[in-house]
């Protein structure tokens, strides 16, 4: 059409895409909104706090499934395994090292919690790699074989989980030192929750950073924008699909550890459980989006306990009641990823 | 030939297939008489039901392509409804009649909304969604316990006719007594027989043919002036209502209801698995399926406790046979017939009849 526009410069031709503020707003206002309701300043403060906590544990096990969606179309309905397989994990490392979990020290216990993550990471993202090629490589581009082979990953995975390491539920206690809450003032935060968030943060961030200044990142967010543009300029994203695939298994190991120890008690279904919240998040941010996912994970996790606090009945329906309301302003979620 | 219009003109078209089909039915027919005792009877008539509730989410999944985890949810609300109308009004059939009518309707409407809401989106999304709302709807059963009798579930009374208690005649006959119980397991499997021959009929009507136009081109059966929309709406409406009366029968053979025995998500991946494993597309395999994967789940267990006893020496493999990991054999079963024989066990028998002639 424009054929006879005059050659702009270099700098124009790559406007800065505007950063979408309102979303990142929603969390402030939900946050200030709920501080009326809950009557006192420090219920708020420790309402808040878990609730950003949960958020936090939700965004590292969804960023994977949601990046995943972004670049292949692949949603893994059989993601919730890596979380149980990660809890699991836990509770074999951590149930060797009750010397050092059992110890008041901080160190101590820090020293036994890296392990307990690294194994869990490393196992996901090998199991994820097995995975990726026995179940969800055949059957690429055939979404409804898609949908069917991942529930069946999670199936026989779950079944194997229990030939492993028993049906029944598992308690995974806390480390000693984490254990207890701080106090602010008249507000009680548990302590755990203050180290999920510092764990979350951590993992968002270098996420971030990886997505937005590597040339790695570069190709995944480029491949999920366009797939076919960034293969036709050269680059294999088959691979980078398998590199992003095992990461986020991993991730979703990891969160396994920080769920589990959440609930300090295990059972094989707990992934299958987790499941509905995942989809929600990702819907609720826009599916492939990682900082819609963010977003979404902490409004999760901060409705979920205002609501859990001021009307118990109502907090069971909480999530499907956000993601409906979030739907109808933006059905494409918070974040539209472009080509859908 | 009556035969063929019986089946609407869909016959097995393989000889082991038929031969199949009339032996589970000559078996489901004769249980009472050939295999006696309270378990064969329950296997059987649980049988029935699922042929049903596989069927229709076939008609669903294998004929129309939707994936929808909200299957259960319809199943449930038949069951609800029959044991929410037998508990209050009492057993009578005006009580059976009201359950299974409320529950009709109430299916009708949610399955409408769902449809129009959400079938215009793509697969994934179809899928998630309608977990999403059966979570919601599981939650909210066990939540309602004035209704529904909570986690708990509700206990109820029958008619009168169809209760244990009730006996047609003093003798028994060929050593079975003709109580309330045969007579409800007889019609349990007339209603299961109607209802699939009417399931049938759906299918091979000009109907189903659009619905398999849609499965395997929607751009192209939309291009040929079919509104897809609306024909989705349709099959996702019919195979909801089909589901709720195999839930009202699952309640008035049971005589109970509560969240895990029709809600639970564990019974949507069996019946995934069973529609799978049949043969997605062709109802004949959801009878094949359904009966194949609810007799290994009540007699395969005894088999694999004696395979598991002989491997006691090796720790591994002994676990792996454990009577109560029968659904990892199931589960891989399904994982290698999506991918080997994704026609099922119904197409793969098709494929060979039509290789030999």
């Amino acid at each position: 059409m424009n054929a006879s526009t005059p050659t702009t410069p270099v700098q124009d031709a790559l406007p800065q895409v505007k950063l979408d503020r309102i979303p990142l707003l929603l969390l402030p206002v939900l946050a200030l909104a709920a501080l009326p309701l809950t009557g006192s300043l420090s219920t708020w403060v420790t309402l808040t706090f878990a609730g950003l906590a949960m958020g936090m544990i939700i965004f590292i096990i969804a960023s994977g499934l949601t990046l995943v969606f972004g670049l292949m179309d692949v949603l893994n309905f059989g993601h919730g395994v890596f979380i149980t397989l990660g809890a699991f994990l836990a509770t074999s490392v951590l149930g060797r090292m009750t010397g050092w979990t059992e110890s008041e020290s901080l160190v101590r216990n820090l020293m036994a919690m890296v392990p307990a993550m690294l194994a869990a990471m490393a196992v996901a993202g090998a199991v994820g790699f097995a995975f990726e090629r026995l179940i969800i490589r055949p059957v690429y581009g055939q979404p409804l074989k898609q949908i069917m082979i991942t529930m069946g990953g999670m199936i026989v995975g779950v079944e194997l989980i229990k030939v492993l390491w028993g049906a029944q539920a598992i308690p995974l206690p806390l480390p000693t030192a984490f254990r207890g809450s701080l106090l602010f003032g008249e507000a009680a935060v548990e302590k755990y929750r203050l180290i999920s968030v510092v764990v979350g943060l951590g993992v968002f961030t270098v996420m971030f950073w990886v997505l937005s200044r590597t040339k790695v990142g570069l190709l995944i967010r480029a491949g999920v924008q366009d797939r076919e543009m960034v293969e036709s300029l050269g680059y294999r994203i088959g691979r980078l699909f398998v590199g992003v695939f095992v990461a986020g298994s991993a991730l979703a190991g990891l969160g396994g550890v920080m769920w589990g120890l959440y609930q300090q008690t295990i059972t094989p279904e707990m992934g299958g459980q987790v499941n509905v919240l995942l989809f929600i998040v990702i819907i609720i941010g826009g599916m492939g989006s990682v900082g819609g996912c963010f977003i979404g994970s902490l409004l999760v996790g901060l409705v979920a306990n205002y609501a859990g606090f001021l009307a118990p009945k109502v907090a069971l329906f909480s999530n499907i009641l956000l993601m409906v309301i979030v739907l109808m302003w933006r059905p494409e979620g918070l974040y539209p990823v472009g080509k859908r | 030939m009556i035969f063929s219009r019986l089946l609407s003109g869909d016959l097995p078209r393989s000889r082991v297939l038929m031969v199949l089909l009339i032996a589970i039915l000559a078996g489901l027919a004769l249980t009472p008489f050939a295999f006696p005792g309270a378990k064969a009877l329950n296997v059987a008539a649980k049988i029935c039901i699922f042929i049903v509730l596989v069927a229709s989410f076939d008609l669903l999944l294998g004929y129309t392509g939707i994936v929808s985890f909200a299957h259960t949810m319809f199943f449930g609300i038949g069951a609800y409804g029959v044991a929410i109308a037998l508990n209050r009004m009492g057993p009578s059939w005006a009580g059976v009649a009201v359950g299974v009518g409320a529950a009709l309707l109430l299916s009708l409407g949610l399955s409408l909304v769902i449809g129009l809401f959400s079938l215009r989106v793509k697969a994934m999304f179809y899928a998630m969604i309608t977990l999403a709302v059966a979570t919601a709807f599981q939650t909210l059963a066990s939540q309602l316990s004035d209704l529904t009798g909570g986690e708990d579930g509700l206990t109820f009374k029958v008619p009168e006719l169809l209760s244990p208690g009730f006996s047609l005649s003093e003798h028994p006959f060929l050593g079975v007594s003709l109580d309330g119980r045969l007579i409800s397991f007889y019609l349990l499997v007339t209603v299961t027989v109607v209802l699939f021959l009417l399931m049938l009929r759906i299918v091979n009507s000009p109907f189903g043919r659009v619905l398999q136009a849609i499965r395997e081109n929607a751009f192209r059966a939309e291009a040929l002036g079919y509104q897809t929309v609306l024909y989705r709406t349709w099959s996702n409406v019919l195979s909801a209502a089909f589901a709720t009366l195999a839930g009202a029968l699952l309640a008035l053979w049971l005589r109970y209801n509560g969240p895990d025995t029709s809600l639970s998500f564990e019974i949507m991946i069996d019946i995934l698995l069973m529609v799978v494993i049949g043969g997605m597309g062709t109802l004949y395999g959801s009878v094949i399926g359904a009966t194949l994967f609810i007799i290994v789940q009540n007699y395969l267990q005894d088999l694999m406790k004696l395979a598991s006893e002989g491997m006691g020496k090796i720790p591994l493999l002994r676990d792996l046979l454990h009577p109560d990991r029968w659904l990892l054999w199931l589960g891989i079963l399904f994982v290698l017939s999506v991918y080997r024989f994704p026609t099922g066990i119904v197409g793969k028998l098709r494929t060979k009849a039509r290789g030999h002639s």
